[in-house]
């Protein structure tokens, strides 16, 4: 019987570390950064691209990403990045941050940085709480949700509702593309994949700010498994943030 | 006749989410019960096709859901 | 070669010694007294294909600042008083990230809001380091337009020297005032030597981190903070500056920087006119703070009189640098006020005779 061979169709990414993550099992993280690394080898821009991570369960970053990387302070990652395009216009500037450093302590530095049009990407994780620091309620926590900060689930009233960043950035002109994808399902990893592809597409064309939320589950802090987690994001997360193209002025076709 | 496709898993970096089990078609993924060093229970590609399956077909799905990149896919020529 | 002689108000002088001395990135917000900066800067930035971004915010200033750095640029912000208070935290991390920074605080009244005169009450902010954490910046402290020029240079060059930044301390009097000015050599920042270690794409190379987290168990934090202090150490047997003024046969040294140096230098004149040996120490780097040169001064019974605009900061300087060898004395004007010639002279009068009517003896 002769041996079959079999091509390697699927293997980690070059622009991705080898390191393993530190990230909890059933995590997103580490699927949206083999998502943005996948991307920029299919751009060839590994060497071209300079990358600011958050404060956050990802500050680590640059232990997994393989190109350039600069912290930053926490919620300023839009704000170092502007520094950095201005160095290097000719490079790919990306940030990566969570829902606490971009809509809480960065808010000001995020709307800024797409009122401006950076030619900057943000990948915007919003896992609806704090991960890195024990489960505090985060600007993105929905209601009911019970975080260690709001006893007996989140309440309007006293604690505010979920903020829709991505929506409120998208009245920005600056802003050309911005996509909501969720990381919890085949169809919205592949989904979240060409949305990211698109966000780094229109800063090389260098039509303006480009940003891709991704709902990404938190089992340890949801205190879920990682099935229930992602049924979480799927069934419940969604209905505070539907998935969707919250805004493209970029023109690209819709390839099916 | 062998499968279309095969999966080769790390266990040591597998950290038992089981997502990979959840939505892989073809039921050619099991949990294996003896814990890997980190004290998770990983996932392991079935070798043998499972009763009335055709076996593997490469689809990738296990590897698109895996955050830890612990899942390589082969796809036969 | 240098410039001709100009006739240029202090924030301009700032901005365009900047600029010559291959500064190329701009980031900063308005706040009075030193609006002037940012304004010329927008301009002069355009002339040589540099960038300008007025920001949202100090905080978001000083950001853009590390992250232009990190990518390589010579990058500036300045501010003042209560916009320095907000950079705090940028400053710390571009201490324990070892990135070189320019931050200028053209100085303003405070605690708070304040008001916009100049004042000098932000020597314990620049030396004593107003973010957390065990870190140093050097501070410059020029005393008129032309060391505004000078330490500018300095200040790029000793910010890429030692990769910290690097605080110019100067006042609102200063930046409004204008004085002739003469421009050191421009420097093209092509010319500049290259750095090693700054994020340009990692093409040919593996990538490069920079960041100040260090949470490993092995104490990689610990070294790096002593990395750190040995590069202080450096720093302070390398980079200290002062002048002095009239003090080999002075009875009383008067210890002055800035603004009131210019002050107190006037008095000094019109006491020696008097036949009164009085003379002047003023330290240019207030950190590393010239202390060596200062104890030298204190003996032979001579008294030291310290004068600020401010409820005295520089003065722990002095009392850590004097001791007990020489008698201290104490008078500041907080708030914004700016004393006269004649008013530093009544308090130099004072020391001298032992009156007590005005300023302070300083207890140890």
């Amino acid at each position: 019987m002769s041996q079959t061979a079999y091509k390697k169709i699927f293997a980690r990414p070059e622009s991705l570390k080898d390191n393993p993550t530190h990230y909890c099992p059933g995590c997103g993280h580490s699927i949206a950064h083999r998502l943005v690394a996948e991307c920029l080898d299919e751009l060839g821009m590994r060497c071209q691209t300079i990358g600011v991570p958050p404060v956050g369960c990802a500050v680590l970053a640059y232990n997994y990403f393989n190109f350039d990387m600069v912290e930053a302070p926490h919620g300023r990652a839009l704000a170092v990045a502007t520094g950095i395009k201005r160095v290097r216009p000719d490079k790919l500037v990306l940030t990566y941050q969570g829902d606490g450093d971009l809509a809480a302590i960065g808010t000001a530095e995020t709307i800024h940085a797409a009122n401006r049009g950076e030619k900057i990407t943000t990948i915007f994780i919003n896992n609806a709480i704090y991960g890195m620091t024990g489960g505090q309620m985060a600007p993105t926590t929905t209601i009911g949700l019970e975080a260690t900060t709001t006893p007996g689930g989140r309440d309007p009233d006293r604690d505010g509702r979920p903020i829709d960043i991505s929506r409120m950035l998208a009245v920005a002109e600056g802003a050309v593309f911005i996509e909501r994808c969720a990381l919890t399902t085949v169809k919205g990893i592949r989904r979240a994949k060409k949305a990211i592809a698109r966000a780094f597409q229109a800063q090389l064309d260098r039509l303006g700010f480009s940003l891709v939320e991704l709902l990404s589950p938190c089992p340890t802090n949801w205190k879920l498994p990682p099935k229930a987690a992602w049924q979480w994001v799927n069934e419940e997360m969604v209905k505070t943030y539907p998935l969707g193209v919250i805004k493209d002025t970029t023109g690209y076709e819709d390839k099916k | 006749m062998a499968a279309k496709g095969k999966v080769k898993i790390d266990r040591e970096r597998c950290k038992g989410c089981h997502m990979c089990l959840e939505v892989c078609p073809t039921g050619s993924l099991e949990v294996d019960q003896s814990l890997n060093k980190k004290g998770y229970t990983p996932v392991r590609f079935k070798e043998e096709a499972a009763e009335g399956e055709k076996g593997c077909t490469a689809c990738t799905q296990c590897a698109l859901v895996c955050p830890e990149v612990a899942i390589e896919v082969y796809r036969a020529q | 070669m240098p410039s001709e002689k100009m006739l240029m108000r202090g924030s301009h002088v700032v901005g365009e010694a900047a600029v010559r001395a291959g500064c190329r990135y701009y980031f900063g917000y308005p706040i009075t007294p030193q609006n002037e900066l940012p304004e010329y800067m927008s301009a002069r930035l355009l002339d040589v294909g540099g960038a300008f971004i007025q920001a949202e915010s100090e905080v978001a200033a000083i950001n853009m600042v590390l992250g232009a750095s990190a990518a390589g640029g010579r990058a500036m912000t300045s501010s003042s008083s209560p916009g320095v208070s907000l950079k705090q935290e940028g400053i710390s991390y571009m201490a324990g990230m070892e990135l070189p920074a320019v931050v200028a605080n053209m100085m303003r009244g405070g605690p708070g809001l304040g008001n916009i005169a100049p004042s000098a009450a932000d020597y314990f902010q620049a030396t004593r380091g107003g973010g957390h954490g065990d870190y140093r910046t050097l501070v410059l402290a020029p005393a008129g337009c032309q060391e505004l020029a000078e330490l500018t240079f300095l200040a790029f060059d000793l910010a890429d020297k030692y990769r910290n930044p690097v605080i110019l301390l100067g006042d609102g009097l200063m930046g409004q005032v204008m004085e002739p000015v003469v421009f050191p050599d421009p420097i093209d920042p092509k010319d500049l030597p290259k750095k090693d270690w700054i994020l340009d794409g990692c093409e040919g190379r593996p990538p490069r981190a920079i960041y100040s987290m260090l949470l490993g168990q092995q104490g990689e934090l610990y070294q790096h903070n002593l990395h750190l202090q040995d590069k202080y150490d450096q720093i302070t047997a390398q980079e200290q500056r002062w002048d002095t003024y009239k003090v080999d046969d002075a009875e009383l040294i008067v210890v002055a920087y800035g603004t009131a140096s210019r002050i107190a230098e006037t008095a000094v004149d019109d006491l020696r006119a008097a036949g009164l040996a009085v003379g002047l120490f003023r330290p240019i780097t207030l950190w590393p703070y010239p202390k060596k040169a200062l104890r030298d001064l204190a003996k032979d019974g001579r008294k030291v009189a310290v004068f600020e605009l401010s409820l005295g900061q520089m003065l722990e300087d002095v009392v850590l640098s004097v001791g007990g060898r020489s008698e201290i004395y104490f008078y500041g004007v907080p708030g914004g006020l700016i004393p006269t010639p004649a008013e530093a002279a009544e308090f130099l009068r004072s020391v001298l005779k032992g009156d007590g009517k005005v300023g302070r003896r300083v207890e140890l």
